[in-house]
């Protein structure tokens, strides 16, 4: 047992260890400002890190992230579980959903920012929508996946329409739902990042933006990087939180 | 005297014109071919089904009255036991919804798994129990509340001949305890032979034939004897 996990360990470090090696090797024997060695990259994460830009940019997306994530996923929910538990909520919402849910989320931006215009309402709600339709598409899904006859049993107990929605429904929807939250909570830091970069002149797509200006490729890395820690973060949480709700039964 | 009556019921598809007595305290076994609507008649005496005519429950009429307000025990052919819910919890499902005190569910639940002798799955869930374990737990579940009618849809067909048997002994030791009205639908002849008091015969739709379990095997009426004469080898249940 633990020497299978040690291999397991070994295998999944093996890969990046060559990688970060074979990073510095070519950083160091290019001789180019336009592809820095690990080393470079590290030092310029903690120059960064000490005069607070990445830690002000790094917040800034952080906030916005957040606050649309949380507000379209509470509306995901809602939508879904409105559309899966009520037939006439279920017709007339889902063409209108499935003509909106194909549309690339970064697709509204030139919209929202007529619309909108440039402040900070504009990521929050780019995040909204990239949070919203998968959300309440999974919703949909993981009702709709909920055999009849278990609402039959529920209701040979004694359970009203509100206590099985609650005690049957919700939870056995639920690997679908957190399905949908884990994927969009990777997905609302690429669509930050993204607008960020074209829209908004604070967060880390704005210093990513600031750093290709000045053809700083060691501070596009660290913000890169950063970026790939937020979303793996972000969705070993709902991977750990999913585990945590759904792992003893499933 | 009759507990459940059903007069003149027709479903969309499967029930035309039933008429129907169950006597009270007894079980009766509602048998018949694959698709002949035994189900059926028991979703619509749970109210889980549209259907005309009108369902008696000693003497009140059960028209309309839910589901949920029918005061039934229900054990379905799946049995449906709510997989993120422990054996515990799922027992403890009924007696909840009814706004049972905490520390009487632990102990209503604790007799029943004791008396079912699965006081070892109490904190499993269900997709770790065998066969034989997922239908003591739905027979637990649907009996908790006390119901005076319980319903069993086709319960062993899926278990072993010796987890049958042990099942079927421990529902006849609990009806006799409870005083349960049950309506057991099978295909099994022999099944029925064993634990009914009374058989009921229904075949495209229609009763052909109720009576004791003497009268269906040794007089059968001649819509059913093709029915009982195919049933015959399994008279000797072991």
């Amino acid at each position: 047992m633990k020497q299978s996990l040690f291999k397991n360990n070994l295998l999944y470090l093996v890969p990046i260890s060559l990688f970060l090696v074979l990073w510095e090797i070519a950083g160091q024997n290019a001789q180019t400002p336009l592809f820095p060695p690990l080393s470079k990259v590290i030092e310029e994460f903690g120059s960064l890190l000490r005069n607070g830009t990445l830690l002000k940019g790094l917040g800034a997306s952080f906030g916005r992230v957040f606050i649309g994530y949380i507000l379209g996923s509470i509306a995901g929910l809602f939508v879904g579980i409105l559309m899966g538990v009520n037939k006439m909520a279920e017709y007339s919402l889902r063409p209108l959903i499935s003509i909106l849910f194909p549309i690339p989320t970064l697709g509204w931006l030139p919209l929202l920012m007529l619309w909108i215009g440039i402040n900070e309402i504009l990521p929050v709600t780019l995040i909204f929508i990239c949070a919203f339709f998968p959300v309440a598409y999974n919703t949909l899904t993981g009702i709709k996946e909920v055999k009849e006859e278990y609402i039959n049993a529920a209701r040979t107990l004694g359970a009203s329409s509100c206590y099985i929605l609650w005690h049957v429904i919700l939870p056995m929807a639920s690997p679908n739902i957190f399905t949908g939250l884990r994927l969009e909570s990777g997905m609302v830091w690429r669509t930050v990042i993204a607008a960020e970069m074209f829209a908004i002149p604070t967060g880390i797509g704005a210093l990513l933006m600031n750093a290709e200006s000045l053809i700083r490729v060691d501070i596009i890395m660290v913000c890169l990087v950063v970026l790939s820690i937020m979303c793996s973060i972000f969705e070993r949480f709902f991977l750990w939180l999913e585990h945590r709700a759904t792992g003893a039964w499933r | 005297m009759s507990y459940i009556s059903l007069k003149k019921i027709t479903t969309q598809y499967c029930l035309k014109n039933v008429d129907l007595d169950i006597v009270s305290g007894e079980i009766t076994a509602v048998l018949g071919f694959t698709g002949a609507g035994k189900s059926t008649l028991l979703n619509v005496i749970a109210g889980l089904v549209e259907y005309e005519g009108a369902v008696y429950f000693d003497q009140n009429n059960m028209n309309h009255i839910r589901t949920e307000k029918r005061s039934i025990g229900y054990l379905f052919q799946d049995i449906y036991l709510f997989p993120h819910l422990t054996a515990f919890d799922n027992i403890a499902f009924g007696l909840r919804t009814s706004g049972c005190p905490a520390d009487e569910i632990e102990e209503k639940i604790d007799s029943i798994l004791a008396l079912l002798k699965i006081s070892h799955l109490k904190k499993r869930y269900p997709k770790d129990f065998s066969g034989g374990e997922k239908q003591r737990v739905g027979l637990a579940r649907s009996i908790i509340r006390e119901p005076k009618i319980l319903l069993l849809d086709e319960p062993l067909s899926s278990l072993d001949p010796c987890t049958a048997k042990s099942i079927r002994n421990e529902l006849k030791a609990l009806q006799k305890h409870m005083n349960l009205t049950i309506l057991y639908v099978t295909h099994n002849f022999a099944e029925a032979k064993e634990l009914a008091d009374r058989i009921v015969v229904i075949r495209d739709g229609q009763i052909q034939q109720s009576g004791s379990v003497q009268d269906i095997f040794d007089k059968p009426v001649e819509a059913i004897r093709d029915f009982v004469s195919v049933a015959i080898p399994a008279r000797s249940l072991s």
